[in-house]
């Protein structure tokens, strides 16, 4: 039997348009693009040019400190454009689908170096600082967390299902690398999850963030200063495991479409990159002031109708922007509809079952830290979340060493920057102090 | 709201850069979020979607919750006024309820004037928005002087407090002593003659507009710590008037009852850790106790917490997030230690009838040390870790 732990921080909050359990199909069409921003820590150096040929899995851009790592073209067709920013920044490189789908073949046998080829190392992340793995690091463990604990997020274990062989060979790849760490969560039953192979299967029973991989990796073996471990999405490693069992690359995902403003959420099977108006179209009121996030409401990218399916994203979220809403005398009004874990809003008087249309807006001014203790009741962590986060912003490195800023990610203090009634952006905050330190420790 | 809304738009040039009034724009700023709920969305990256929570809303809350003491504080204005010309008999619920509420008010314009003026002075300076803070603070600092307290005097402790206890060190949430009780000290340490002095400053002895009855200049009422500091070794009031709050003491700080309203609200809300709170309770308790068996003092444990400021302190600013604790295990050592410190003021210093005050200041002192060392054990077992791999 798996070692279950069982968390009591956390909060789950519950958005209305949860995405039903069916999948539509999309066909592999128009203009994709790979962004390197979404492989954090990157610096990309392109490798085609405008008017290229490529197969999928012919490398679009590398990077530039490590050539071997690739990122590969999810799409066969023509390179249609590289989209460069400010000083010359590459926004994305555009591929225009032939729809034929024409695979390189990759028959790499160490493991390392077909996960190289084959671009598929480009979504390791690592910690510390949440950024690209590096091929040269030794990690002490992988993880992998088999679910996503944050409100409209795709559920692993449907996406999973007819991919069991694909996750299974994927994981075995994984632990002829490194030691594997599996995290679930105690809702979910699959046998491949439950008996998954060569890899240490741990259970966790606890409200959201308990999915995040930051969080299991501090319960299971926490990171101490000079160590690595290897961080990778449960779906891609089933994109793993088909370049194992098929020595092909086929970066098609099982993509949540949800929230309030989709009309109906489902499921849809999507390539990294394909353009969201493929699935966006018809679905969403184009009048009205949304908001469109690769990802779910809570980690996730901002981004337009006219956007591409970032290469991590396992959901689609659209929301209300919310710029267009005047609420008077918010601070002594009821607002029976908003949701908050202060019980000065009546959101408690509700079911737990009820469902709450949340839209973009921060709701209140940005403030200097006054609350305690807000940000460690979400936060499971042995970890002074409002200290680091001090440490951080007064730029004191040694202190943040100390208090453990090694072990998160951004993404772990999500929850937190939602239940902040000082209405900081933690998420940033910690993105630019990783960011700092990694540049100080090169 | 359309109206109102309409009208926001079309004075917003005139604030904005280059406008006639921008040297007005967070006053401009502060009226405008204090009406709507700003409507800036989430960034680009980071948590697109927020709890409803806001700082405006804590505030509020403790205002809130102060209410009920604030308006019981009045009416006891009034009733010591009555008490003291022996007028009890012909003296109406409303007429005395009024009577306080005149002598009250000008205090808690004077406060929030003063203070607010300068928040808002420092904000446009600093181009940033108006924090809230000041919203409690100022109707604390009413609350815990003597009605008998000079406006000017008011307005020189708030200006003191604000600019240097709060606006130096950057502002509401940065700051290491609570405003209100640094206006209070401020009171206590420059004009002690009119803080406890000879105890003609608890009541009321004027007749304002009409209401209320005089009383000669030379009425004296001590607070029963008083009489017990001078050397009492009974209590003149009932128990029961005491909890009630019909006892003379500053203006927000007699009625349990009162507090105990406000006390619920902030602990069901969890505006107010109820760590803070209960341990500063426990802690004044089993200190009153153990200096009653020694019989050093003649006030049980009960009558120690019911008296004085020892409730007001315990709900309302010891249990401030900012100069409190901020480490869930140091709230228990940081409450703990205001009620010890409270009641052996009162007890061992025969010239400070009352403790509450300096005892919070102290710990405010305290907390960040407090809070070091269980951060610190939070540092030292991360670097074990490190060493035993």
């Amino acid at each position: 039997m798996a070692n279950v732990i069982k968390l009591r921080k956390g909060l789950d909050v519950n958005l209305k348009g949860k995405a039903s359990l069916e999948t539509i199909q999309t066909k592999v069409q128009g203009q994709f693009a790979l962004i390197p921003d979404d492989f954090y820590g990157m610096k990309p150096k392109v490798v085609v040019k405008e008017g290229d040929i490529v197969k999928v899995g012919d490398a679009l851009f590398v990077d530039k400190n490590h050539p071997e790592v690739k990122f590969v073209s999810p799409v066969s067709g023509t390179v249609a454009l590289v989209e460069r920013g400010e000083r010359r920044k590459v926004m994305s490189v555009r591929v225009d689908a032939d729809g034929k789908q024409d695979c390189r073949v990759f028959e790499e046998k160490d493991p390392l170096k077909l996960l190289l080829e084959s671009g598929l190392f480009g979504f390791f992340r690592q910690r510390p600082y949440d950024v690209v793995a590096n091929p040269e690091d030794k990690p002490k463990a992988i993880f992998v967390s088999a679910f996503n604990s944050m409100p409209l997020a795709a559920d692993f274990e449907y996406v999973l299902r007819g991919q069991e062989k694909e996750f299974q060979a994927g994981l075995s790849l994984l632990a002829k690398i490194a030691k594997v760490h599996l995290g679930v969560s105690v809702k979910q039953k699959a046998e491949a999850l439950m008996a998954a192979k060569d890899v240490t299967v741990t259970v966790f029973d606890g409200p959201a963030p308990a999915g995040n991989v930051g969080v299991q990796i501090n319960h299971v073996d926490p990171i101490n200063k000079g160590e690595v471990i290897w961080t990778l999405g449960a779906e891609e490693v089933i994109l793993i495991g088909r370049v194992v069992l098929n020595g092909k690359v086929d970066l098609t995902r099982t993509i949540a479409v949800a929230g309030s403003e989709v009309k109906t959420p489902k499921y849809a099977q999507m390539v990294v990159g394909q353009p969201l108006k493929e699935v966006l179209s018809g679905q969403i009121d184009e009048q009205k002031s949304l908001r469109i996030i690769n990802g779910n409401p809570m980690v996730g990218v901002k981004t337009s109708k006219d956007g591409f399916l970032g290469a991590h994203a396992t959901e689609i979220t659209v929301i209300p922007e919310g710029d267009d809403v005047y609420e008077m005398l918010g601070w002594i009004a009821p607002r029976c509809k908003e949701f908050s874990t202060s019980r000065s809003y009546f959101s408690w008087l509700r079911p737990k079952s009820a469902e709450y249309t949340l839209d973009a807006r921060i709701k209140g001014g940005e403030r200097h830290m006054i609350m305690s203790g807000e940000y460690d009741r979400v936060f499971p962590m042995d970890i002074y979340a409002g200290y680091l986060v001090k440490a951080i912003i007064a730029g004191d490195i040694d202190r943040q060493e100390a208090l453990g800023i090694y072990e998160v990610a951004p993404e772990d203090f999500a929850l937190a920057e939602f239940v902040d009634s000082s209405k900081l952006e933690l998420q940033r905050i910690v993105r630019e102090g990783l960011d700092i330190l990694r540049k100080e420790n090169s | 709201m359309n109206s109102l809304r309409k009208y926001f738009d079309k004075i917003k040039p005139n604030f904005e850069e280059g406008g006639k009034l921008h040297a007005f724009r967070s006053l401009y700023d502060g009226f405008e979020t204090f009406a709507f709920v700003p409507n800036t969305t989430a960034g680009r990256c980071g948590t697109h979607v927020h709890d409803a929570i806001d700082s405006k809303r804590i505030m509020s809350l403790v205002v809130i919750a102060l209410v009920p003491a604030l308006l019981f504080g009045m009416y006891n204005v009034g009733y010591q006024n009555a008490l003291a010309a022996g007028q009890l008999e012909n003296a109406t619920f409303w007429g005395m309820f009024f009577y306080g509420f005149l002598a009250v008010l000008p205090k808690l314009i004077v406060s929030y004037v003063v203070g607010l003026g300068i928040e808002f002075t420092v904000a446009q300076w600093k181009h940033e928005e108006i924090q809230e803070g000041f919203l409690v603070s100022g109707i604390i600092i009413p609350m815990i002087v003597p009605v008998n307290t000079p406006l000017w005097m008011l307005a020189i402790a708030v200006a003191f407090s604000v600019i240097f206890a709060k606006e130096i060190f950057g502002g509401t949430g940065m700051n290491i002593f609570n405003v209100a009780l640094i206006t209070r000290a401020f009171l206590f340490f420059s004009y002690p003659s009119s803080m406890t002095g000879d105890d003609t400053v608890w009541v009321s002895q004027d007749v304002i507009c009409g209401l209320g009855y005089a009383v000669p200049d030379t009425f004296s009422a001590a607070t029963p710590l008083g009489d017990i500091a001078a050397g009492a070794t009974a209590l003149s009031s009932s128990f029961c008037d005491q909890v009630v709050g019909l006892i003379p003491g500053s203006i927000g700080e007699t009625s349990v009852i009162a507090i105990a309203l406000g006390a619920c609200l902030l602990l069901w809300t969890g505006v107010a850790s109820w760590k803070t709170m209960l341990s500063v309770f426990v802690g004044g308790g089993l200190t009153g106790w153990m200096y009653n068996a020694l019989g050093l003092s003649p006030l049980d444990a009960c009558q120690h917490i019911v008296l004085g400021g020892f409730c007001f302190g315990a709900v309302f600013m010891a249990t401030d997030p900012v100069t409190s604790a901020r480490t869930e295990g140091g709230k228990w050592i940081y409450g703990f230690l205001i009620g010890f410190v409270a009641v052996t003021v009162r007890v061992l210093n025969p010239g400070y009838p009352e403790g509450m005050m300096l005892a919070i200041l102290l710990m405010n002192l305290f907390a960040p040390l407090i809070d070091y060392c269980f951060v610190s054990h939070n540092i030292s077992k991360r670097a074990q870790r490190a060493i035993k791999k």
